[in-house]
């Protein structure tokens, strides 16, 4: 027997090493026999911490919220050979309470996640690891590897969707002596985390992609820019790539033959434009992470001005399985212009967040409700915000879209890099426009003007709708900036900042009219709009006038109290301190 | 004041390759905390970097610090996840109860507050992690008794 303990930064942050130090307390001398073992993420980050118990006749048990106190019972329930269905969430026979979330998805980049020892090279090979690369050098074909991607019709992962096999031709085709391939694991949407899971559940993956793409390309050095608020996947990749290199499938003159290539590790130091491919290259020069004008693209003249090839890591991790199942298997998934698959962290108001890897053309009601479950406390949808601070809020009404690029495209959104944050009725669509326009501004380079002071107005504008200010003509003012600011703005991060608004104002309109007309934020989120009442429920104990800093609540004791609109500064502390929900908010 | 360990910045930097700056930075914030003048006319004098382009890149990067970091670093996640469940309340429980703003330090040097964009634990939200523990899931109130342990561990209370 075999027990597996999901160790990705989720499972960590849910108390996995905990589990991880009490099984390997309870299993050692003396215990019972089994062996242990460490995985990454399984996806399911709602249930950490995992563990995997695979029995010896191949069956394989996954239990979710596994906690220290909740290992004793498993072993014993274990030693007895029952089942603990309490915590038992998933079973290869089908059953367990979260079947539903892994059986409408398609894991391709996700393939290894939460089943394989990401620090151990023998667990990838043996579930065919480095086959694809192997392939590749014997078959010796660049051109016939470049055709084999372009028909695959894999796109560009990181948002853009740019078809890979192409960006790699053009990178082929440019002169130079010297070529450089780079994994942009930058990733810095707030709410997205799949490249995070997929550089510490399976490492390798993502440098075999990379080798196989420096061979098609011609490069024969790599860098990996990685943010620096993932320790642990900046371990696990120097731990691969160590091991990659002991077995020679990295480094010099690769499993016998004349290809070299040498990967290299740089930590990216906190810059959200760095994810914009010119700004990522100028950050590795060690400069400012300013982005340039294009053309010439990387493709060209790119890193020291050597022709350049920029991936994401997902495009990366898909590379090997295109390899090794070829093109059709691929193609066959998915959409007319989107082949594949797409791996979404799902977060915010949703009963099952985590990472979903689903075939491209399903539809956004799918995702949310049938695999993640709904909504939490069953609330009301609302909306969904794809592609992060870049993209834009999809409504409820929209939510029987298909996921494709184009489709995505359509409704103002991006597909983005794979965030997907799903919002309820308790969630102020202002204050959302407001959050993401805070970020860009805070990010912008401030090179171009446009995104520069432009953001900056729109967000002091935003802030004044939702602190109760908003006036006449200020939606008026938010789109004239956005189009300025999308149109005058020399990289992805500007052209995109006004995404947000402007979907929110395209389709939620009416909420914006109501903070500036009637002072009032339907979602009850926007502290400064909100009108404090005490209702018949109040016993008068006082509590909420003793808090109050502006001396707004009177009231004898026992008897009703009352609120003093005129002095109530809508700090929200007697609402947070009742007791018997006698405050109501409006 | 720091206690000046000897950097060799010669060895980090331009081994014929320019991209050094930013990890001899990041060598610097890891080995003092912080990145103080002295460390940058040392970097300057040892690999002849104008000191415009070093103090140009420090500044442009979010994990550049200029000012000594308290003894517990505590980081609040503003990450859209976050956002939308509640991490701004956080935010204040965190501020009233350390007594410092966003990105200072408590005058005992024990904690220094800083929002960042995202950790990354998006079901976890809200999220905070002090030093390398995170805490997910939160509510305002349980601020003061997390903050307490690492007070504690500090040894004796500390004044504000």
């Amino acid at each position: 027997m075999k027990i597996v303990v999901g160790l990705g930064t989720c499972g960590i942050a849910a108390g996995a090493e905990h589990t991880w130090r009490e099984l390997e307390a309870r299993t050692g001398n003396g215990g019972p026999k089994v062996e242990l073992a460490k995985t990454g993420c399984v996806g399911m980050c709602y249930r950490e911490p995992l563990v995997e118990v695979r029995m010896d006749d191949g069956r394989r048990f996954l239990y979710g919220g596994v906690g220290k106190d909740q290992v004793e019972p498993l072993l014993a329930a274990l030693a007895e050979g029952k089942v603990l269905d309490d915590l038992l969430v998933w079973t290869d026979v089908g059953a367990g309470s979260e079947a539903a979330y892994l059986a409408r998805q398609n894991r391709i980049v996700l393939r290894n996640c939460g089943t394989i020892d990401p620090e151990r090279i023998d667990d990838y090979l043996a579930a065919g690891g480095y086959v694809a690369l192997r392939k590749v050098l014997a078959e010796n074909d660049p051109d016939g590897l470049i055709n084999l991607m372009v028909e695959s019709g894999l796109r560009g992962r990181g948002g853009a969707g740019f078809l890979t096999g192409m960006k790699w031709r053009f990178t082929r085709l440019a002169p130079g002596a010297h070529k450089y391939i780079i994994c942009n694991a930058d990733e810095g949407d707030p709410g997205a985390f799949m490249d995070r899971s997929v550089l510490e559940s399976d490492p390798h993956a993502v440098l075999e992609g990379m080798a196989i793409g420096a061979f098609a390309i011609g490069a024969d050095h790599g860098y990996i820019y990685v943010r620096a608020e993932y320790p642990k996947a900046i371990e696990r990749l120097l731990i691969a790539i160590a091991q990659a290199e002991e077995r020679g499938l990295l480094g010099e003159k690769i499993q016998g033959t004349d290809v070299s290539f040498q990967v290299r590790l740089k930590e990216g130091a906190g810059a959200f434009v760095c994810g914009e491919e010119t700004a990522l290259i100028g950050s590795i020069e060690g400069k400012r992470g300013m982005p340039r004008v294009r053309p010439p693209f990387p493709a060209t003249k790119g890193l020291w001005g050597c022709p350049t090839n920029i991936n994401n890591v997902e495009t990366f991790a898909n590379v090997p399985w295109i390899v090794s199942h070829g093109a059709s298997a691929f193609n066959s998934l998915g959409t007319r212009n989107s082949k594949g698959t797409k791996v979404f962290a799902m977060a915010g108001k949703v009963k099952r967040g985590g990472l979903v890897e689903v075939p491209m053309g399903i539809s956004i009601r799918e995702v949310v409700f049938d695999i993640c479950g709904g909504i939490k406390e069953d609330r009301k949808f609302k909306a969904v915000q794809m592609g992060g601070p870049s993209g834009g809020c999809i409504p409820a009404d929209l939510q029987d879209t298909v996921i494709d690029y184009e489709s995505i495209t359509k409704t103002g959104a991006i597909m983005g890099s794979g965030g997907l944050v799903v919002m309820d009725e308790t969630t102020c669509m202002v204050d959302i426009a407001r959050f993401f326009l805070e970020f860009t501004q805070r990010e912008s380079c401030g090179k171009c003007t446009f995104c520069r002071v432009g953001t900056k107005r729109m967000l002091e504008t935003l802030t004044r709708i939702c602190g109760g200010e908003g006036k006449d003509g200020d939606l008026e003012l938010l789109e004239q900036l956005a189009g300025l600011v999308k149109n005058n703005s020399l990289c992805g991060l500007g052209q995109s900042a006004p995404n947000p608004v402007q979907t929110t104002l395209k389709y939620f309109r009416s909420e914006y009219e109501a903070h500036i007309t009637n002072r009032k934020c339907p979602a009850h989120s926007c502290q400064k709009l909100l009108t404090y009442d005490i209702t018949a429920a109040c016993n008068g104990c006082d509590a909420c006038g003793r808090v109050c800093p502006s001396q707004a609540i009177t009231g004898e004791k026992k008897k009703l109290h009352q609120i003093d609109h005129a002095k109530c500064i809508q700090c929200d502390e007697c609402f947070k301190t009742c007791k018997f929900h006698a405050i109501v908010r409006n | 004041m720091i206690s000046h360990r000897k950097l060799d910045f010669r060895t980090l930097h331009f081994g014929g390759e320019e991209g050094k700056l930013i990890p001899a930075l990041q060598k610097v914030q890891e080995t003092d905390g912080y990145i103080s003048r002295e460390r940058i006319l040392e970097i300057h004098r040892q690999s002849g970097v104008p000191l415009s382009q070093i103090y140009g890149v420090a500044t442009f990067y979010a994990q550049f610090r200029f000012h000594p970091v308290g003894k517990n670093i505590v980081r609040v996640c503003h990450g859209t996840a976050c956002h939308v469940s509640g991490a701004k309340g956080i935010t204040e429980a965190l501020e009233e109860e350390l007594g410092v703003a966003n990105g200072e330090t408590t005058p005992d040097r024990q904690f220094t507050l800083d929002t960042v964009s995202c950790l990354g634990c998006c079901s976890l939200a809200p999220v905070i992690m002090i030093n390398n523990d995170t805490y997910g899931n939160l509510l305002p109130k349980q601020i003061k008794k997390i903050v307490k342990g690492y007070r504690e561990a500090a040894g004796g209370v500390v004044q504000p």
